[in-house]
């Protein structure tokens, strides 16, 4: 436990020094992809449901966050909170259509969810099309705080991920927590239980929907803007691909896998060009041929193996 | 309400009959592999380029091509299965869709990063550029072509499936690997060539949709998706369901964009929303 616990403290101190080494605002990106992917987690690697539309959350949290931002005047914090709130509430409107689909038959539902939103945003006259919501203030936090300075941003972005994944941890490791990995494992035995199971089903994609909003808002705050790439299913697909890549329904996957994903694409970019696609979607399949548990569930099966299957 | 009434259907089901053959393929790939294909979208717009590469660099036309293009994205399909959706089989089915889903990106990146996203234009073959003037309207005769074929695509498929003894060892298959094993059959190739039928599947209706669309990397994305609604609202477990599901959906799509345009894109996802709220089982599906 008091290992478990150090690793924890490890984490929190390399993010609390971590925007003196590397560039702020790309530790920022990575703190909001990681929120998004560990939200995403909840749902794929706990409870065994794959969205493939989970962008729309991280979109309409994104323009709902800008424009109240905007075109409201609302402060940092009630922003996030319109954001978040946003998509929870269609993550109740889709989870409660989506779960009546099993299986992948429940992807496709998603992923085609998402593109309606995907096609509402593009057509709406409040999110500016193609362009998006450009130049959204950061505003101060609680009237004392300048946002506009990375380093404070920082540290607001920072204590974010933090309590969000506070809360997924404690999700995780809740009676609820698991009673959802009792319905990945099996679902029809988690029914003869007597668990209400669409219920359960439905307050995580709730859940699940809110947090990934809460990332999207969060992101308008780094870069000031919130476009379309956000609700493209391109984030759908690089969210499960971080997930994967990091291992999923591990506690940790998600952050290392969106780490590796935004370095990646963050040092590709300029290199290859229009190639970055075709370098994750390779990745995509090296790591369902050969590599499923991803890095963190790889690395802690080695490390049971070497203590001798404990 | 006139000009409505006189809009004539068949120039209507033209997205409809891409739809039919799409999600065709996707069921036929799903009933024996157990595997949603991602890829497919990216496969239908393969054979659309693979059409357009044949005529711009070896001068291969439109007619030949129709025949050699499935063929080639066919075989692609095959090489796919053979290397890697073989090993996935006794996995859970999100690994397919998650693996198809990455190649679906290689495929559309390579293209994208040979050609750009802007659109090639592929002309009509001559034998078909003229059009019926059928009193009330003008059909082209390239748009009653595509229609034409593509019905005839689909309703040899289902006879293939459904009244031969080829189909029937194929549905046998389908329903108990093991047994059909047993009996000495060889599944393994019977799996390799539905996956690579479907693909040809794909690249066949991408041949036929290359003169009508520009030809560009993108274009199969957007549709996959579509096509996913389509299934979601037929259900995948009759072959007959999925081609009326997609026919039916291109043509309420047709007359969407004739009343009002801005809600074409989303009218079959509506259509989706209303599905499952009604018969969360799909219109054919027995099963949710």
């Amino acid at each position: 436990m008091s290992r478990k616990l150090f690793a924890y403290l490890l984490l929190l101190a390399i993010g609390l020094v971590a925007p003196f080494f590397v560039y702020p605002v790309l530790v920022m990106k990575v703190l909001c992809f990681a929120l998004f992917a560990c939200a995403f987690n909840l749902l794929l690697g706990y409870t065994g449901l794959l969205s493939f539309g989970h962008a729309a959350f991280f979109g309409t949290a994104a323009y709902v966050a800008a424009y109240a931002i905007k075109a409201w005047g609302f402060s940092p914090v009630l922003g996030l909170l319109a954001g978040a709130g946003a998509s929870a509430l269609l993550g109740w409107a889709f989870g409660s259509l989506a779960i009546r689909r099993q299986g992948i038959y429940f992807a496709m539902v998603t992923l085609a969810l998402a593109q309606l939103m995907y096609f509402i945003f593009l057509q709406a006259p409040f999110t500016g099309g193609e362009d998006g919501l450009q130049g959204v203030p950061r505003g101060t936090l609680f009237g004392l705080i300048d946002l506009s300075r990375d380093l404070n941003l920082y540290y607001f972005v920072l204590a974010i991920f933090v309590s969000a994944f506070w809360l997924i941890h404690r999700t995780i490791h809740s009676p609820f927590g698991q009673i959802l990995k009792a319905i990945r494992e099996n679902e029809p035995r988690a029914i003869s239980l007597g668990y209400d199971v669409a219920k359960y089903k439905l307050l995580v994609f709730v859940l699940s929907a809110a947090l990934a909003g809460l990332a999207g808002a969060t992101k308008v705050l780094v870069f000031k803007f919130a476009t379309l790439t956000d609700a493209h299913w391109h984030s759908s697909g690089e969210v499960v691909l971080m997930t994967l890549i990091g291992g999923m329904g591990t506690v940790f996957g998600p952050l290392v896998g969106a780490g590796v994903v935004v370095s990646l694409e963050n040092e590709l970019a300029d290199k290859v060009g229009s190639l970055v696609s075709v370098i994750m979607g390779a990745i995509f399949v090296i790591c369902v041929l050969a590599f499923r548990r991803g890095i963190v569930g790889e690395i802690s099966a080695l490390y049971r193996r070497v203590l001798g299957q404990k | 309400m006139t000009d409505i009434l006189a809009i004539p259907i068949p120039a209507l089901m033209v997205n409809g009959s891409f739809y039919a053959m799409l999600s065709l393929g996707l069921a036929v790939i799903f009933g024996m592999l157990n595997i949603i294909n991602f890829a497919h979208g990216a496969l239908y717009m393969m054979g659309a380029f693979l059409a357009w590469m044949a005529l711009e660099y070896l001068g291969i036309g439109y007619w030949p091509s129709l025949i050699l293009v499935p063929l080639a994205v066919g075989l692609f399909g095959v090489v796919i299965e053979r290397t890697m959706l073989r090993w996935l089989y006794k996995l859970d089915h999100l690994y397919g869709l998650l693996l198809t889903f990455g190649l679906a990106l290689v495929i559309e990146g390579l293209f994208t990063n040979g050609y750009g996203v802007s659109g090639q234009p592929y002309s009509i073959p001559d034998d078909l550029s003229g059009g019926f003037n059928l009193g009330f309207m003008f059909l082209p005769h390239y748009r009653g072509w595509v229609i034409f074929a593509s019905l005839a695509v689909c309703f040899a498929t289902w006879f293939g499936i459904e009244k031969t003894r080829l189909g029937a060892t194929l549905r046998a298959a389908t329903e108990n690997p093991q047994l059909t094993q047993a009996f000495g059959i060889n599944v393994p190739l019977l799996v390799m060539l539905t996956y690579g039928f479907g693909a040809a599947l794909a690249g066949f209706a991408g041949v036929l949709a290359a003169p009508v669309i520009q030809v560009s990397p993108l274009m199969g994305s957007h549709l996959i998706i579509t096509v996913f609604a389509v299934v979601v609202i037929g259900g995948m477990g009759s072959i007959l369901g999925s081609i009326i599901t997609g026919l039916g959906l291109g043509v309420i799509e047709g007359l969407t964009n004739l009343l009002y345009p801005a809600a074409s894109a989303t009218v079959v996802f509506f259509i989706m929303v209303i599905v499952l709220m009604v018969k969360p089982a799909g219109l054919f599906g027995k099963e949710p």
